[in-house]
């Protein structure tokens, strides 16, 4: 019975906010806001969950000395952020802020520069001509990377040429295609889901 | 005669209806339709063929090899989408089918991911997923876990997991950003199978050359429905392929009509025009 009640809003909601998008009337725009609204609050409610379960999971590590310096660190994080914003404020020249700007951004930085020794790697990997499919590839790719970055005489005259028909052409028509798999992928699964025929998400069953 | 009428007044009103939307509801009524009747016309669902998908092939295998290696398996549904997205259900939809495997096997699942309401509903799909294979007491609710909203504290976090909890088996399922080849390639250093998936076609290229299998495209969602053999579901991945067919009817007559136009008039300017 719990199921089919959540199967009949999801349906509701699901009919309403198909509607409102090909309405340009005020209520179409209000009932899209108010949805947008409530969704804050569940997210709000759900982040508090979610915390909760953060803080649980890291003191239970910590009791259990299992990965106790990382656990550490993150209640550390956990508790000193919120502290100093609350103390000081958040405004230039606070200790928050200080925090924030020399060991918060320098380590998602660190973390995002990663990825350009991932990206050297996955190529070596990926890019070794073993079959005819796979030396197209990896022509295409030194043709884009050498007209953007050193091609200079003769070279320049025609390899950028060359490397945007790539990009508009051939990549771009394969690009396409996924992005219609994708795109009819998304509308059926969503139907699936407001029509109640997709239940996976309630826990399966019918 | 009243019915037009409505339409006529509907339509001329901007306030209800907005015209230059029309061909996206045409569009969807169309797509709506085909997928209503492939889903509920009796013989449409009977007797048809789903090809192979390899990834979905190896799934069983993933789990196999994290069971036989005593290892647990990671899932997650990376960082760019939320709740709202087709994706992410459709991630979700795969991941009580991986977790009623994993409760049968008793091999552990491990779920990070960075949006509260995503670990909210992916707790109860696995729950009910343990509970459907007949081993409720081998969920862990602290395994499908909260790791941070921030991007690359996700990234750090599921890459720590990754590197101490070293799974078999790894599953990028969703949508995915720049942290997609941070995770994969760590996974590839610990020697883990991984099957990835996600909407992003950028993100689809690192997945191909860094993941042993990668749903592509409309593989993902129609995941589901492979994985469950429900006729219902396969009728509407069977849906999709007619919508493809219809578009690239479309597509065709589209290049026939404005490469004639060009020959004829030297351009392709207003092509569609009559």
């Amino acid at each position: 019975m719990d199921r089919r009640i959540a199967v009949v809003i999801c349906f509701a909601f699901g009919l309403v906010m198909f509607a409102q998008y090909f309405s340009a009337h005020p209520l179409a725009h209000s009932v899209n806001q108010t949805v947008a609204d409530y969704w804050q609050i569940i997210f709000a409610f759900a982040l508090i969950v979610g915390v909760v379960g953060f803080l649980n999971n890291n003191f239970q590590q910590v009791r259990k000395g299992q990965d106790r310096p990382f656990r550490l660190l993150s209640l550390a994080g956990f508790v000193i952020m919120p502290v100093l914003a609350m103390i000081w404020g958040i405004k230039a020249g606070t200790p928050f802020l200080w925090v924030f700007e020399n060991i918060q951004v320098p380590l998602q930085s660190t973390v995002f520069a990663l990825l350009a020794f991932f990206v050297a790697s996955a190529s070596f990997r990926g890019f070794r001509a073993r079959s005819v499919p796979a030396a197209i590839l990896l022509s295409a790719a030194l043709i884009i990377l050498i007209s953007r970055s050193f091609a200079t005489g003769p070279l320049s005259e025609w390899l950028p040429d060359v490397a945007e028909w790539i990009r508009n052409n051939p990549s771009m028509a394969a690009r396409r295609a996924i992005l219609i798999g994708i795109g009819l992928g998304s509308l059926t699964t969503s139907l699936r889901v407001i029509l109640g025929i997709e239940r996976t998400w309630l826990g399966g069953g019918k | 005669m009243n019915f037009c009428y409505i339409i006529a007044t509907v339509t001329n009103d901007p306030g209800w209806f907005d015209i230059e939307r029309l061909p996206t509801l045409i569009a969807a009524v169309v797509a709506i339709a085909i997928v209503l009747y492939t889903t509920y016309h009796r013989s449409s669902r009977e007797k048809f063929k789903v090809r192979e998908i390899p990834a979905l092939k190896a799934v069983e295998e993933a789990i196999g090899r994290a069971t036989e290696m005593a290892r647990p398996l990671l899932y997650t549904p990376g960082w760019g989408g939320d709740i709202q997205r087709p994706t992410t259900i459709a991630s979700l939809n795969m991941l009580a089918h991986v977790a009623e495997k994993t409760a049968r096997y008793d091999c552990r699942l491990v779920f990070p991911t960075h949006d509260p309401v995503i670990m909210s509903v992916a707790q109860e799909v696995v729950k009910e997923a343990y509970v459907r294979a007949g081993y409720p007491d081998r969920f862990r609710q602290e395994d499908i876990s909260y790791v941070s909203s921030s991007q690359f504290a996700y990234a750090a976090g599921v890459d720590g997991m990754i590197s101490r909890l070293k799974p078999a088996s790894i599953f990028l399922l969703g949508t995915f950003e720049a942290e997609s080849l941070i995770l994969a390639e760590t996974g590839n250093s610990i020697g883990a199978i991984q099957i990835a998936g996600t909407d992003s076609t950028i993100q689809l290229s690192f997945f191909i050359v860094a993941c042993d299998y990668t749903l592509i495209g409309e593989e993902l969602f129609a995941a589901s429905g492979y994985l469950s053999g429900d006729r219902s579901i396969l009728a509407s991945v069977r849906a999709q392929d007619i919508l493809k067919v219809v578009i690239m009817l479309i597509l065709m007559v589209a290049t026939v009509w404005s490469t004639v136009t060009f020959i004829s008039n030297g351009s392709t300017e207003g092509w569609w025009t009559f």
